[in-house]
């Protein structure tokens, strides 16, 4: 692997991981609008708004950066940038296409990619913790209780697909994958993409940012760019979340003409999951904390150890 | 309602109004279309307007400002009593107080003051907002048509009293030509008081 290489590949992962995000954001924008008889934005860039997102970028830089008085400053300043670097790391190991379509082929895939979207989620609680502010505490606090509720059945669902194909190999995974892997999986993907939302707190699992409760929790005393940094980790963990099931348990590319349009499908199917994610936002209220704690440990986790020894037993019959 | 029909529920309602068309209407493109009597802006006709200073004294916040001063006019007839009448100097709403209650409109009874549906006149300074007489006769020219009234409806008391009066001038007429018959016709002078 040459040092072109590896530069071309850096450069597409970082254009992905900053084009996508606010691909995702902007499609949230039209169909959240839509969806309520609106239109949403009109006027940025002259088309149906399409450089809205450019326009709030611009308007987050002009801002005051503003640090609160009794902050832990060096934190405080730093867990933007924690929240946001993980998910641009994990997209490395998210193959696009067969034959080595893929940022950097690890052998431990999955492993390395649940390891790493922990991370992204230590920033909210130094923000939360740092920020000297009640409501900035009782975000980061109430984030940390469903990281731990959660983190849980993401990995049991992840570890039942690793069973199925036998590698922890994101790549190999997908060489493996068969068709029928989707129905028996089914139960592991409804777990883990479930399981993902509520790790970024998209609603109905945003109690941890919670507006009408508890301001933004971990956000509140956040200001102009470092405030656009923790969105745009938001809708970079949608991109993730989504391309990860789509990988895990709906083929990546696998579908007509892999060799070719391989990327095509990979992109429809986590533009299709990155639409659940908003269409949820839309439809349904938010969970009570008490009452996401209840779904994580008396639905998630029962249902993903179910998998596993579906998993488990059809492995045993086929081998 | 079994268990999970309302999270079907809520993703059906959004993707079905996703489907439909939005009902925003752009405003700066689309002006919207008023319906007479909108509470817009208060427009002046001031022909009708005695200054009687009713509106200015209902305004629950006094928004409306008139100055006037006292005209007398010569005696219509030799010897009789001079004529005196008031003639408006200045009417002027202060746009930022009105609260658009309306009370003026209805309670002026020569028919001065009306709803326009006209939106658009923000201004930067506040103290712009008191417009004077001629502004509000420019809106006054903004005031669409009432709307028809309904079949059942009433008539108005206006049009009955015309309608009664031109019917007595009709019998009268008849009367009058029924009386003249195998005289000489007088030289048409009953065509012009017939109304």
């Amino acid at each position: 692997m040459d040092l072109l290489d590896v530069t071309l590949r850096v450069v597409a992962v970082l254009v992905a991981f900053l084009v996508l995000p606010l691909l995702v954001g902007q499609a949230e924008h039209k169909v959240m609008a839509h969806m309520q008889g609106r239109v949403g934005p009109m006027h940025a860039g002259g088309f149906h708004g399409w450089a809205q997102l450019v326009a709030d970028g611009v308007k987050f830089a002009q801002k005051e950066d503003t640090v609160p008085a009794g902050a832990d400053r060096r934190i405080f300043q730093l867990a933007p940038a924690v929240a946001l670097v993980p998910y641009c790391v994990v997209l490395v190991a998210i193959p696009l296409g067969p034959g080595g379509l893929v940022g950097q082929v690890i052998d431990a895939g999955v492993f390395f990619v649940l390891a790493v979207l922990g991370i992204g989620i230590l920033g909210q609680l130094m923000g939360g913790w740092a920020s000297n502010n009640k409501y900035s505490l009782l975000g980061g606090m109430r984030t940390a209780a469903q990281l731990m509720a959660y983190e849980l059945p993401l990995i049991l669902a992840a570890a039942s697909v690793v069973m199925a194909a036998g590698t922890l190999s994101l790549t190999g995974i997908l060489d493996g994958f068969q068709w029928w892997w989707v129905p028996w999986q089914l139960v592991g993907a409804f777990v883990f993409f479930t399981a993902g939302i509520a790790e970024l707190h998209r609603p109905p699992f945003d109690a941890p940012i919670a507006p009408e409760e508890i301001v933004f929790g971990a956000f509140t005393e956040y200001s102009g760019l470092r405030f656009a940094l923790f969105l745009l980790a938001e809708y970079a963990g949608i991109v993730v979340i989504s391309a990860l099931t789509a990988v895990l348990f709906f083929g990546g590319w696998h579908g007509p003409f892999p060799d070719q349009l391989g990327w095509l499908w990979m992109l429809l199917k986590t533009g299709a999951l990155c639409f659940l994610v908003i269409w949820a936002r839309v439809a349904w209220p938010r969970l009570r904390a008490d009452q996401i704690q209840k779904f994580a440990w008396t639905v998630l986790v029962p249902l993903a150890l179910a998998q596993i020894a579906l998993t488990g037993v059809v492995k045993v019959v086929i081998s | 309602m079994s268990f999970g029909s309302g999270l079907a529920k809520g993703l059906a309602v959004t993707f079905r109004a996703m489907t439909r068309r939005a009902v925003t209407q752009q405003y700066p493109e689309n002006l919207p279309s008023l319906p007479p009597r909108t509470r817009g802006v208060i427009g002046l006709f001031e022909e009708n307007c005695t200054v009687c200073m009713l509106c200015a004294r209902e305004c629950p916040d006094w928004c409306i400002y008139i100055d006037s001063h006292k005209e007398t006019a010569p005696p219509a007839a030799p010897g009789g009593r001079e004529r005196s009448r008031n003639v408006l100097d200045r009417f002027a709403i202060d746009f930022s107080l009105c609260m658009y209650c309306g009370i003026c409109v209805e309670v002026c009874p020569f028919d001065a003051l009306f709803w326009s549906p006209e939106f658009e006149y923000a201004e930067t300074d506040i103290r712009e907002l008191t417009h004077e007489r001629e502004k509000l006769r420019e809106w006054m020219w903004t005031v669409p048509e009432p709307p028809p009234l309904t079949e059942a409806a009433v008539e108005a008391k206006e049009l009955t009293a015309a309608r009664r009066a031109a019917e007595r001038a009709a019998q009268e007429q008849e009367q009058e030509q029924g009386q003249e018959q195998g005289r000489d016709r007088p030289a048409g002078d009953e065509t012009g008081e017939s109304r």
